[in-house]
Formats: structure tokens, sequence, C-alpha cells
């Protein structure tokens, strides 16, 4: 499933700049608000749903190869975490759901690999 | 039109780095020297052959090598519409020309062909002599050259490091990369395992390897940031069969190590639980990516984390 279609059917607001995500192809998704548990659980290329938005979810992201980050129920990271995932190629997307909301969502469109 | 990029978003990093080569490289680097040049005695019907031989559309006309002019393949149709094709050079090319130097920055070129619409800029000197030429195709050219040459040096720093295990030949050679931790510094928290991993990519270890020490090391990282009295020092130590990781710090300590490695236990605050930390997982998932896993602690010393990685023979 590539990361436009997820933008378009979860209806969420890119954080980061624009860039061609068609051609990003996501085959996993991982759901986790402890970074510790991020680490084990998430693979490469994966979605991750998560309500933190301070700076230390891009390095995790970052680390562990994650494509995207999905910022739940509004949280709202600031400037210099959205600079930093701009920087790492981590692109960030916020919506009003909640982390179990958008985990049922993804799972409908068929990302059931974790 | 000409402001169409014929780039794709997937290669939006390529883009940046050709904006840059716009500002890097100089005219000098990327003209066409020693350009067909008209002289100003020189007929139409002279032009017409020499520009029609060499399959260009235009050409600049210089004097004792100062540029006075430029003919375009549109002058020549006029004067052969004119019937004029015996005249001189000079009657029909343009004598108002841009131009630019050969000092200048490409971006300067860009800005140029931008505003004029012309297809061709001669390149002179600071005494007006005229020195190359240069189209869109030479700049095209030379910012793919500067790239390919980017790839090139880029690809030879791989090789080399990854090949410095048997380069360079000892008893026992390894290479020491040293981080300094500063307390609470949530910022830059994750920075050393990501700059680790890079070096662990760069000198041939597989990405499963570098992903397991990137996660063992954020996690250490991540102890000093949160547990310490002031911060600590990591230390990883890369030989050809094994890595080993090294946390090092001045305090607390840690009273009781079996608790601190039990799965889900944690001491860390509510203000760091509320950052995503604290799961309690911490020495876990390092144990889960090393073969052998050490804690010392003592109240009195602080803690040392030695953590290593075997390396199958290949590996490195």
């Amino acid at each position: 499933m590539n990361l436009q279609t997820i933008i378009e059917k979860l209806n969420l607001t890119l954080l980061t700049e624009e860039r061609d995500f068609s051609s990003i192809q996501i085959e996993s998704g991982y759901q986790s608000d402890l970074l510790s548990c991020v680490m084990t659980g998430a693979q490469p290329q994966s979605i991750w749903i998560t309500l933190i938005a301070n700076i230390n979810i891009v390095a995790v992201a970052s680390l562990l190869e994650i494509s995207a980050i999905i910022i739940t129920e509004n949280a709202q990271p600031n400037q210099e975490t959205i600079s930093r995932a701009n920087m790492e190629e981590i692109v960030l997307l916020s919506t009003s759901a909640s982390n179990f909301q958008v985990a049922g969502q993804l799972w409908d469109l068929g990302i059931k690999d974790h | 039109m000409s402001n169409q990029r014929f780039f794709s978003d997937s290669s939006a990093a390529r883009v940046t780095r050709t904006e840059e080569l716009a500002y890097e490289l100089s005219i000098a680097q990327v003209m066409t020297r020693d350009p067909l040049t008209l002289s100003v005695d020189m007929t139409m019907r002279d032009a017409l052959d020499l520009i029609g031989k060499s399959k260009i559309s235009g050409a600049p006309v210089a004097r004792d090598g100062e540029l006075i002019g430029v003919l375009s393949t549109d002058d020549l149709i006029r004067s052969l519409r004119d019937g004029r094709i015996d005249r001189k050079v000079t009657e029909y090319m343009t004598h108002e020309v841009f131009t630019v130097r050969e000092t200048d920055q490409v971006v300067e070129a860009l800005k140029m062909f931008a505003k004029t619409k012309v297809g061709r800029l001669p390149v002179v000197d600071a005494e007006n002599k005229l020195i190359g030429i240069l189209t869109k195709g030479d700049i095209s050219n030379g910012v793919l050259n500067a790239l390919q040459r980017d790839l090139e040096a880029e690809e030879l720093i791989r090789y080399r490091a990854s090949h410095l295990f048997e380069d360079i030949v000892s008893d026992r050679t390894s290479l020491i990369l040293r981080y300094t931790i500063k307390k609470d510094d949530f910022l830059h928290g994750g920075a050393a395992s990501n700059r680790i991993k890079k070096a662990l990519l760069r000198l041939g270890a597989s990405s499963q390897v570098a992903r397991k020490c990137g996660i063992a090391v954020y996690e250490a990282e991540m102890n000093l940031i949160i547990h310490t009295n002031h911060g600590g020092y990591l230390r990883v130590e890369v030989e050809q069969n094994r890595i080993v990781m090294e946390a090092y710090d001045d305090g607390p300590g840690i009273p009781d190590i079996n608790k601190a490695r039990t799965p889900g236990f944690s001491t860390a605050s509510a203000d760091v639980r509320n950052k995503g930390f604290g799961a309690g997982m911490g020495l876990v998932n390092i144990n889960n990516c090393v073969d052998e896993m050490v804690i010392k602690s003592s109240v009195e010393n602080g803690t040392n984390l030695h953590m290593t990685i075997s390396l199958d023979k290949a590996s490195l």
C-alpha cells in the first residue's frame, strides 16, 4: 500500500514537506507510545501510530528506518521536531482520531503485518 | 516551459544537490572552451557554411579575440530573405550581447537564461575577450558530471572504509568511536546511536548488525540522558570479528541490577514517561540485540554497561 493512498483514505494532515508519497510503500504498521517497545517491535519501511509528538520520535524512526509516523488525537509536534523529520526524511502526519481508530482503519486497508 | 522540472519528487534530494551545484560550480568549469568564432571580415555566406557544417544554431563574432557580437540562424535567414548573403556578418549580427564572466557561478547564467530567453551566452574575461560559450546543455552536462564525481567520491570513501580491516595489518586492529552524552539532553537523544549505526554501515556491517547495534546503543544513550547524575560516555570499539559497545557514567549507580533487568521495571519520573520513555524495556531490548551484556554498578563508581556483538568473519 502506498503512503499517498493511506493519507487520502485516513484524511491525514501532512506536517512535513510535500513529497512523492505514491512512491513510498508501507508494508507494515506498529502502535505504541513507549519508545522502547517501538525499538523492538517496529519494522523498517513501516508506519508508526503514536500519541507522542516530541522530537525523540524522529530519532527512533530514523534509527529504525520507519517511513512515516501518524501522530494521533491532534497532538502537535513543535517546529524543531518537524525540521528534524524533514532532515531525516521521516513523514509526519496528524489526525484527530485515536490510536485505536487509526490502527483499525489501517487494518481495514489491508495493512496487517507488524 | 523553461521553468519545468524534469525531476520526480523521489529524486528531490538530488534536486537540492543540483541546486547547490548551481552555486558551487563556476561557469569556467562547465562552459565549452574555444568555441567556433566568426571574424569581422567574414560574409554571411562564410558564416552559413561554417555554422551549417558545425550543426550549431549561432556563433559569437570577435575582433582580435574581443567579443563584438553574436550571429544566430535567425540573422542568417534574414540575410537570405533579403538576398544579401554576401554582406558582412557585422551588418546582421546582434551587437548588444548578453554575456557572463568565467568567474561567475552557474546560477548567474541560469538567471540570465531565464531573463533573456537567449539560447547561448558568450563567456568573457575581465577584458571582454571571448573565452568560451555556454548553453543550457553545457550546464546540464556540467552538473551531471559533478554529481557523478560526488557519487564516485562517496563510493571511494565507502570502499576504503569497508576495506579498513584488510588494508591495515596489525596483530589486532580496531576502530574506536567515542561520544559524550549530556544529562537531560532529550533534544539530541538518539543522535549518537544514529551516527554509530551509519558508521557501521560504512564500515561494511550488514543492515541487520547495524540495526541491532543502533538499538542497543540507543537504549544505553537514553539511559545516560535520563538516569545519570551528569550524563556519561559511549564508546564503541569495532573489530573485524566483534563490536564492543560500552556506556559509562559516574552515578548514581543501580541499587538492584536484577530488578533493573526485569521487563517493565522502571524508575523513570512521570515527566520522562510522558515523553515516551520509562517502559522498563531498555535493558531487556539491549539483551535481545547483543550476544553478551554485562552491567557493573555501584553507588561509589557509577554504572558501566558492556555490550558485545560477535560477527561472522565475513561481516566486517
